[in-house]
């Protein structure tokens, strides 16, 4: 074989291996979802949804406490992560050039990438330990300290991409910034900051890890904050460990809402921004 | 839109005189700078009580326990270093499977697939970073631990035994197996950011290994990844400070096992893990303060993790400013 037969078959077969590699990374994938499909479609019914789980070693029952508990989790988390996350991102990007704004950004770099697990730490050490008890309201907070930085970065990227001609027009015109900044800025990247901010949710909505030892899970319905709460991670968790075969099923079933709530979440994310670019900036 | 803008004719208000500031301006901006300074003095907040956490067992054990391997919350002893091994070794077993993978997609997706195929590909890809880990770890406990156990292990105890690597009994649940997980997990991470960072080298420099009759591998490999290596290697780093701090998973595949083996089958232990199970059921102040305390150095080692991975990703980007203007 000469030197350049041997430097093409050398390139074809490199591409040859990439492609095995496309197909070993999406495997995956298809497996994951296929399995949790096929192993928790049988068990979704209407009383799965509206009930409470049977007592241990019984069959039946549903997931209502979980669900509830997520929304409620998630949306309190939401109620402080999405303000702060989004103005300091409008920060960041008004203010680009200030120390602080430098500081912000490279503190929710070390932010995002901090375990879930330390974070949950931190809001047990702030609030379970203080108040002698675990809490819905707990789970919220060391989920909104997740949500914070991701939401920031996103909204500061958002931002940037606004046109400089769109900010200095309004300006020319004697808007105010704060009025610039808000009726003309952040209205034209705002389906940006939605996608930002629903893609946050999306991924605290999985987590499990914060919220072991600050919502703690529960087997009851509980519609207080200030009480234990069960979330759909949990239940997937405590469920997937448990000795009995019923439980497992309803592992699998918990696991097919929680990632159809999390795909869905992903979706309209993607679909927001969609709109954005028809737009045209 | 017809709303109630449009019944409103839009002039610009009448401001506050040029020489002095808005009200509004001010207002504006102090609210902002607020949630702004939040943002740090959250973290700081974090590494205080963080320390004040753990400043007991801080004092007990000093620095001699990131050393030290009991781990008896009866004697109240504790010791870090097989969780801190197993961290470290689960997360190098995943990059070890997830780098080549990811950048062999990487480098196809940018250099050589058709155009119809890279959006569908990176989007399915993205999805999977998108499945919550305590998913991955039901998937791991049910599909591919009863898998890796009647073939993979199998074969690598009958073929490989003799290695001290694959040695001992084999039980499923196993540093192996974490290490797997792990790497289906980061993959994703690291494929988007290292596509992004080879998306972002010029066309010329490809252009300039192809004109010198270099095959495609060739331009790709010699021309395209060493631009945008640094860049990469930010990549792998963001993917292992991933990879250490990943809880759920790994609590739910590794056996939870406080020893130091030498065989990838034995069951090992992760910081994380560690902190996940025994947490909520410390049994005393001082086993508190030992989790906190290994919650502390895991902060610790990712936060210099994706420091040190910030700054490769940041050379890069300024270094193609710099570029760009010389040209």
């Amino acid at each position: 074989m000469n030197r350049l037969a041997w430097r093409r078959w050398k390139s074809r077969t490199m591409v040859g291996l990439m492609i095995a590699a496309v197909v070993l990374a999406v495997t995956p994938l298809i497996l994951i979802l296929g399995t949790v499909i096929v192993k928790g479609a049988g068990s979704i019914n209407l009383d799965f949804f509206l009930q409470t789980p049977a007592p241990a070693g019984e069959t039946g029952g549903g997931v209502a406490h979980a669900i509830v508990g997520t929304l409620m989790i998630v949306g309190a988390a939401c109620l402080f992560g999405l303000p702060i996350g989004i103005a300091a991102g409008i920060y960041c990007a008004e203010f680009s050039t200030t120390r602080l704004a430098f500081g912000a950004r490279f503190v929710a770099d070390v932010l995002n990438g901090t375990p879930s697990i330390v974070v949950g730490i931190f809001a047990w050490t702030l609030i379970v330990d203080v108040q002698k008890h675990f809490s819905g309201w707990a789970g919220s907070a060391s989920l909104a300290m997740l949500m914070i930085p991701m939401v920031m970065r996103t909204t500061e990227e958002m931002i940037k991409l606004v046109p400089h001609s769109l900010r200095e027009a309004a300006l020319a015109l004697g808007y105010p910034r704060w009025r610039t900044g808000l009726s003309v800025v952040i209205r034209t990247c705002l389906p940006g900051i939605v996608t930002g901010s629903l893609l946050a949710i999306a991924r605290v909505a999985g987590e499990t890890a914060p919220l072991l030892f600050t919502a703690l899970g529960s087997q009851f319905m509980s519609r207080d904050l200030g009480q234990p709460m069960a979330a759909l991670p949990l239940t997937v968790f405590t469920y997937a460990t448990g000795p009995y075969d019923d439980w497992h099923r309803i592992a699998w079933a918990t696991a097919l809402v929680l990632i159809l709530i999390v795909l869905m979440l992903s979706l309209l994310a993607r679909l927001a921004t969609r709109r954005r670019f028809d737009v045209k900036l | 839109m017809a709303g109630p803008e449009s019944r409103r004719v839009d002039i610009a208000p009448v401001s506050a005189p040029l020489t002095g500031r808005n009200p509004g301006d001010l207002l504006f901006k102090s609210v902002l700078t607020l949630a702004a300074v939040a943002v740090p003095l959250l973290l700081g907040f974090l590494v205080y009580e963080l320390y004040l956490g753990s400043e007991l067992a801080i004092d007990r054990f000093g620095l001699a326990f990131v050393r030290t391997s009991t781990w008896d919350p009866v004697a109240e002893e504790f010791g870090a270093w097989p969780l801190i091994f197993g961290t470290l070794l689960s997360a190098t077993i995943a990059l070890a499977i997830a780098v080549p993978l990811s950048l062999g997609v990487a480098i196809y997706l940018t250099e050589f697939s058709p155009n119809w195929l890279r959006q569908p590909v990176s989007f399915v890809i993205e999805l999977l970073a998108a499945i919550p880990s305590v998913v991955y770890g039901l998937w791991g406990i049910f599909v591919l631990i009863p898998f890796l156990r009647t073939t993979v292990f199998k074969f690598l105890h009958a073929k490989l035994g003799f290695l001290p690597i694959f040695s001992g009994p084999v039980y499923g649940n196993s540093m192996l197996a974490a290490g797997i997980i792990l790497a289906i997990m980061v993959m994703p991470y690291i494929m988007s950011v290292s596509r992004e960072v080879l998306l972002a080298v010029p066309a010329s420099q490809r252009e300039a290994a192809l004109g010198l009759g270099a095959t495609r591998w060739e331009a790709a490999w010699t021309a395209v990844v060493p631009y945008a290596r640094s860049g990469i290697v930010g990549a792998v780093i963001l993917g292992l400070g991933r990879a250490l701090g990943e809880t759920m998973a790994v609590t739910m595949l590794i056996g939870n096992r406080h020893e130091v083996a030498a065989s990838l089958l034995a069951p090992g232990y992760t910081m994380a893990a560690v902190i996940a199970n025994e947490f909520t059921e410390a049994a005393s102040d001082i086993h508190y303060a030992a989790l906190t305390y290994v919650a502390l150095v895991l902060f610790g080692v990712t936060v210099i993790v994706n420091a040190g991975a910030r700054l490769l990703i940041w050379r890069v980007s300024r270094g193609q400013v710099e570029g760009g203007r010389g040209v």
